[in-house]
């Protein structure tokens, strides 16, 4: 059980997705305007992380274990599918989440942070209870990333800054600094 | 990037008295006709994948820590991006619209998947650093975006020298990046000793933190050069 909350707090804090091991900066940078849409798009991307968990449990047990060099491809093409389906499904029973979600929940298709999921989901070996809990803390850990950038970034709206800054330079050292911050949680240990 | 969301409405071509009818091989959305110099030149330089159009973060932040790194990183996609723009290129016409998307996708990652395997045989300690970001550039935006915005619009001559053009300005801007990450942070480069053992190194620069900040503060130096080239085309004009 132990195990299970470590890999937990880990992907949570200590090895943030977003801001120590650099997955889904696109939409990091990209949708992080707005607090609201930041922690919509966060729990999206924790949904399909889950999906995507099961998924590639399923590939690595049953179907990948004798052609491994197929595994990029076969990864992308489930989380395309995986993505779709979803989309369909948010689309017929949650109309009103469908619509404020917009374009953001097609685009998770190439969100690094979800294929990144399925390979080191891989490359460590997890079963498929520790990989649920892995995608969940991967899912949380994106969604308070989003959320933290995106209350900065609302704040730094108002501020009067020098116009060379005005634009991502100023926004990437903001997420260097909050980076750092996270940088502290390393003393929790390494597994 | 989605399938389900509705192709833009294309305007028709304007039809100008001169010319009655489109070209034959006309593509709605395609890009203006240019020199194969122009075409490589545009990806170093003006549409610069990392420093203007922010493409391809995640490997430009991950992996830029030392130089070979980045080195590798940058030729890798730049495999990548000239063998899947060749192919998207050929197969343009035969591809249907609803499926373009995965099929993309299919060919970007089978050229991924030939890039790695065969990093790992040439360079297998690379290879090893970069662990999964190689098989990540899947998920990179740039091929994805070069794919749909020009390989498919054009024929393969000009798409390979966009792909090559992209991916040298990718390769520059990550070792630019990976540079002054490596001289800092470990007073060397390509692992050989640059700033001797009196140079204090400056870890930070090689934590994650470091590679926000070096990004930083290199995208407010492109934007201050940018700024100054504006104030002295304005005091030529007046």
């Amino acid at each position: 059980m132990s195990n299970l909350a470590w890999i937990f707090v880990s992907t949570l804090v200590v090895n943030n997705f977003t801001l120590v091991m650099f997955l889904g900066l696109c939409s990091f940078f990209g949708v992080t305007a707005k607090i609201e849409t930041a922690w919509r798009l966060g729990l999206a991307n924790t949904f399909v992380l889950i999906i995507t968990a099961v998924s590639a449990w399923i590939l690595n047990t049953f179907i990948l274990t004798h052609t491994p060099y197929l595994r990029t491809i076969a990864f992308i093409v489930v989380i395309a599918s995986a993505v779709q389906i979803v989309e369909m499904a948010v689309k017929k029973y949650f109309p009103v989440l469908f619509r404020q979600l917009g374009i953001y929940l097609p685009l998770i298709t190439t969100n690094c942070a979800i294929l990144g999921l399925a390979l080191f989901q891989t490359s460590r070996r997890y079963n498929l209870t520790e990989g649920l809990v892995f995608a969940l803390g991967a899912g949380f850990g994106l969604t308070l990333a989003l959320s933290l950038l995106a209350s900065i970034r609302e704040r730094m709206e108002v501020a009067d800054v020098p116009v060379v800054a005005r634009r991502m330079g100023l926004v990437l050292v903001a997420a260097s600094c909050l980076s750092l911050a996270f940088m502290g949680f390393a003393g929790m240990g390494s597994q | 990037m989605s399938t389900t969301i509705a192709p833009p409405t294309l305007a028709p071509p304007e039809l100008t008295p001169g010319t009655s009818t489109p070209a034959p091989d006309f593509v709605p959305g395609a890009p203006p006709p240019a020199t194969l110099m122009a075409d490589t030149w545009r990806g170093i330089a003006a549409e610069n994948p990392v420093l203007v159009q922010m493409l391809g973060m995640c490997p430009t932040m991950a992996v830029t820590n030392v130089l070979a790194n980045g080195i590798a990183m940058g030729v890798a996609t730049t495999f990548v991006l000239v063998g899947s723009g060749l192919f998207v290129s050929l197969f343009r016409k035969y591809i249907a619209h609803e499926v373009r998307i995965t099929s993309y996708i299919l060919i970007i990652a089978t050229f991924v998947t030939l890039a790695d395997l065969l990093l790992a045989a040439t360079f297998p300690e690379i290879s090893k650093a970069l662990g999964p970001f190689i098989p990540l550039i899947v998920a990179n935006c740039l091929l994805l975006g070069r794919a749909e915005a020009f390989a498919a619009k054009v024929g393969p001559v000009r798409a390979v020298a966009d792909g090559l053009g992209m991916g040298l300005g990718f390769t520059l801007s990550l070792s630019a990046m990976s540079a002054i990450r490596e001289l800092l942070g470990r007073g060397s480069l390509l692992g050989v000793d640059i700033l001797g053992p009196r140079f204090e190194p400056w870890v930070f620069m090689v934590l994650p933190p470091g590679g926000f900040f070096t990004l930083g503060l290199l995208l407010i130096t492109v934007a201050w050069i940018a700024e100054l080239k504006r104030r002295r085309r304005m005091v030529e004009a007046t």
